[in-house]
């Protein structure tokens, strides 16, 4: 019998590390070789870590959440045969690796607490800075049962229960009783269980049928909505935001749209072509406008004091999913046609639903368009896409009365909420940008005449 | 005569009456009470009182009659007993003047004033009382109505000459030789009991299929088989008709619809009690009524504000112990205190041979809620039972199956209405059968078949 040791493969171009989302098995468990043990999340995507070998789990290297770096150890299994780790050098070897490779960055921390669990001592392969994040995690337990088991205090018609004292010390300070849990044995109603209702405060206009619910969940923020978290903040913090909102009359784009999309391919069979929406056209205009402000298509590296301008315009397209926000990106725009535009979006947009969008497909955008189509509201506040400088956000479209000079008209409006990076960007270069826009989607065959 | 003005008047000095105007004086309101009779009511002068003090002397003197029979097993043997019924009848007055000047006493304490009369509404402020001086003026911010209870006369047998009430057979001159008592209920058979133990041939004709019918037969069984080894006839199902025309003998239609004469020189009418709400003005207030009952709420307030009712004249129970918390409660309310009527038990006792005790909801009042357990110990089993020669009898525990909440307690048996206060407490108390089951009862006490019967209801009874 020997031991196997598995540490996290390198699972992406340039990653250093990633966060352990998931454990497909448990210690203990029987693996066959290309089992799936684990899960893992780089910078957007998420990758699974299959089992090499055929054994016993005996370890597993990291919590859920947890940063793991790539090569760390993160499966211990019991294998047949030698395994690749002699039995006398496991924890020594792993042990002075953990400490090479954690040392520069863990805060000098008194190496044994007190609420770390004994187990823990027996992880020597789970970097230590990983373990006070984790003891910082499970610090502010929630207040026990107390207030968990409140609720509906009884049964409809159900007389409360409690001695004449209680009654009576309720009756001068106003409680009803019929809306006080009771702790003790068959619901009784104690002195201890009236101080606690006092001390909540007065309530306000009770209405039978309508309980108070007290329940706290916590919801580690874990995965995706860690890295989407970090991301806001970092782009909030770090990015003053200048927001600008125009409006666009898009009466002659949807004309043209809906009569693109009547339109019968021409080719026939295998040309299928799938149903425009307004978003590849706002595409097609926004890389009309960005060759004449390339500056608008960049990455600002601020650690760096660079900003990188793209040749290439690979517009990322913020997209809901089941687990959140994910960006997959539309790489070279500038080098696909309406049509491919429309195509290679559906693609993306059906990967990032699913889930099976790579790494790739969600990394590499220089410039963001947000929308959230029907719900897009009158205007939003977009946060741009750290590091990039602008994002396009597309706000609902709706038929507004428009004077036109003698008289209202009834036009197709959308407006178009954009924020810029006002480090790199100035308002009036904002200004441009979108006007520019605003113009080439009001007379869509500008989009398409060359020169 | 000077008018009186005052914060509160209480009509009627029974025990509900008397308890809220001394609770009254004492949280310092301005009370005045009013009473016709003497002060404490049908209880203390014709009721609760001085039928125990005639069921006690009954019990002595059976007791003694026993003794100067041949066999006591106790090994006691007397001559002949004999009975002065005037001095019991003096020593049952005696207490009770004793409780009268009580009951005058502790109002003075509580600076009530005591107002002898009767009591009259002229309006829901003022009530005029006839004293013996003349009119007395009183005019109050809050009324309390306690006019109590009457006993019920039948027509075919109205109160007078040989057919008497409560009231006068707990004044008679000599033990009746023959007593005929119409109505099988608690004080029928309380008092017919007694009489038949002081040496009168006793008949007890009840109209309903069995006596005590508010109770089950379970409950009642003891009872039957000691009225039948006293002797004493009880024929159910009958009606009295009215008296013989000779008036020596009351005519009954027994269940078979025979006639029969069952000869008494005494007929004892018990068919129950009815509130006085007459002979007070209450056509002058015109309060809402509910049946023949003044309607209250939870606080004891009529349809008309600052006036409230207490006692037999709301509404059954109708017992002493209810009217006193009621009169307790409104004096507090008049007072400024928030209170409001939530107790969960009103217990019930019946000064029957045995005893018979009941708290909360009996088994079937209980099963109709949901789904019960009941434990039940006999007397038999009790050691102290056997001791004072009551082995008949049990204590009965009625509680909810899924959280063992105790919601009732019956007990039948020698002595047991002491235990009404173990009863009363664990009901109020919200008490669980573990509860009771977890508390040490002193040995050897009755006391012991009520923890026992917790624990048998647990599936865990020691001595059954």
């Amino acid at each position: 019998m020997g031991e196997h040791v598995i540490r996290l493969p390198d699972v992406g171009e340039g990653v250093a590390e990633a966060e352990l989302v998931e454990w497909h098995v448990k210690v203990g468990d029987m693996v066959r070789e290309d089992a799936v043990l684990a899960a893992v999340m780089t910078d957007k995507a998420t990758v699974e870590i299959p089992s090499p070998v055929e054994g016993e789990i005996l370890w597993l290297g990291a919590e859920i959440g947890e940063t793991v770096a790539i090569g760390s150890p993160i499966v211990r299994l019991k294998v047949a045969g030698e395994g690749n780790v002699g039995q006398g050098d496991v924890a020594q070897s792993d042990g002075g690796e953990r400490d090479a490779a954690v040392k520069p960055q863990a805060a000098p921390e008194p190496p044994a607490q007190p609420r770390v669990p004994a187990a823990a001592v027996q992880k020597p392969a789970t970097p230590a800075v990983v373990e006070s994040r984790k003891e910082a995690a499970v610090a502010p337990t929630r207040p026990s049962g107390v207030l968990g088991s409140t609720g509906a205090p009884r049964k409809e018609g159900e007389k409360p229960l409690a001695s004449p004292a209680v009654r009576l010390r309720a009756r001068e300070a106003g409680i009803d009783l019929r809306q006080v849990p009771g702790s003790g044995p068959a619901g009784r109603i104690g002195h201890d269980d009236l101080d606690a209702f006092i001390a909540r405060g007065p309530q306000a206009g009770k209405v039978s049928g309508l309980a108070r619910n007290d329940k706290v969940d916590e919801i580690k923020v874990v995965g995706l909505r860690r890295k989407i978290a970090e991301k806001m903040q970092l782009a909030k913090a770090r990015i003053p935001h200048i927001t600008y909102v125009e409006e666009v009359d898009v009466t002659a784009l949807e004309e043209l749209r809906a009569g693109l999309n009547k339109q019968k391919p021409a080719g026939g069979v295998g040309t299928e072509r799938p149903k425009l929406t307004l978003l590849p056209f706002l595409m097609r205009a926004m890389v009309r406008a960005i060759a004449e402000q390339p500056q608008l298509n960049a990455l600002y590296d601020d650690d760096a004091g660079i900003i990188r301008q793209y040749g290439g315009v690979h517009i990322g397209i913020a997209a809901q999913t089941a687990n959140g926000l994910v960006v997959p990106v539309v790489k070279h725009a500038e080098a696909l046609d309406l049509w491919e535009s429309g195509a290679e979006l559906n693609r993306l947009a059906e990967a990032a639903k699913s889930g099976t969008a790579t790494r790739e497909e969600l990394s590499g955008s220089t410039i963001t368009i947000t929308s959230l189509g029907a719900m897009g509201g009158v205007v939003t506040t977009p946060v741009i896409n750290y590091p990039e400088v602008a994002i396009i956000g597309v706000n609902k479209m709706m038929v507004r009365p428009m004077w036109d000079g003698s008289q209202f008209v009834p036009r197709k409006m959308m407006n178009l909420s954009s924020s810029f990076d006002h480090r790199v960007i100035d308002g009036w270069d904002a200004a441009v940008f979108v006007q520019r826009i605003k113009a080439l989607l009001e007379t869509p065959a500008m989009i398409f005449v060359e020169g | 005569m000077k008018d009186i003005s005052c914060k509160l008047l209480v009509i009627g000095a029974g025990p509900g009456g008397y308890v809220c105007a001394i609770r009254a004086g004492q949280l310092g309101i301005d009370t005045v009470i009013v009473e016709a009779a003497k002060p404490g009511g049908t209880c203390l002068n014709v009721g609760c009182i001085p039928s125990k003090a005639l069921i006690h002397a009954a019990e002595e003197f059976e007791k003694a009659k026993l003794w100067a029979g041949s066999d006591d097993p106790l090994g006691i043997s007397v001559k002949e007993p004999a009975l002065d019924f005037g001095r019991t009848i003096g020593w049952k007055d005696s207490i009770v003047g004793r409780l009268n000047s009580g009951v005058a006493g502790l109002l003075k304490k509580a600076r009530v004033k005591y107002v002898q009369g009767r009591a009259r509404f002229r309006d829901g402020k003022t009530v005029e009382v006839e004293t013996e001086i003349g009119q007395q003026i009183i005019r109050a911010e809050n009324v309390v109505i306690a006019t109590g209870s009457a006993p019920v006369e039948l027509p075919s047998l109205p109160f007078a000459g040989q057919v008497i009430s409560s009231t006068e057979a707990l004044s008679l001159k000599s033990v009746p030789q023959k007593l005929a008592v119409v109505g099988g209920g608690y004080i029928g058979l309380e008092l017919g009991t007694a009489f038949a133990k002081l040496g009168a041939k006793v008949t007890i004709v009840e109209a309903l299929p069995r006596i005590l019918a508010q109770y089950d037969a379970e409950l009642v069984r003891p009872v039957s088989k000691r009225l039948a080894a006293l002797g004493i006839d009880v024929l159910v199902g009958a009606k009295a008709k009215g008296m013989s025309s000779k008036g020596d003998a009351l005519l009954v239609e027994t269940v078979e619809g025979k006639d029969r004469k069952i000869a008494a020189d005494k007929v004892l009418v018990t068919v129950g009690r009815r509130p006085v709400t007459e002979g007070w003005g209450l056509e002058e207030i015109d309060l809402d009524m509910n049946g023949r009952f003044i309607r209250i709420d939870d606080r004891c307030r009529t349809s008309m504000r600052g006036i409230y009712a207490i006692g037999d004249v709301t509404g059954e129970p109708m017992l002493a112990h209810r009217a006193m918390a009621q009169g307790e409660m409104v004096a507090e309310i008049v007072a400024g205190h928030r209170r409001s009527w939530d107790k969960r038990a009103i217990p019930a006792i019946c000064f029957t041979d045995p005893e018979l005790v009941t708290a909360g909801l009996s088994p079937d009042e209980a099963k109709a809620q949901g789904e019960i357990k009941i434990g039940q110990f006999p007397f038999s089993a009790n050691g102290r039972a056997m001791t004072r020669q009551g082995e008949d009898g049990f204590v009965r525990v009625v509680a909810r199956a899924d959280n063992h909440l105790v919601l009732g307690i019956q007990a039948v048996g020698q002595g047991v209405s002491e235990l009404s206060a173990a009863f009363g407490l664990a009901l109020e108390m919200g008490a669980r059968l573990e509860d009771i089951a977890g508390t040490i009862h002193a040995h050897p006490t009755q006391g012991e078949a009520f923890q026992e019967a917790a624990l048998k209801a647990l599936g865990l009874a020691l001595h059954a």
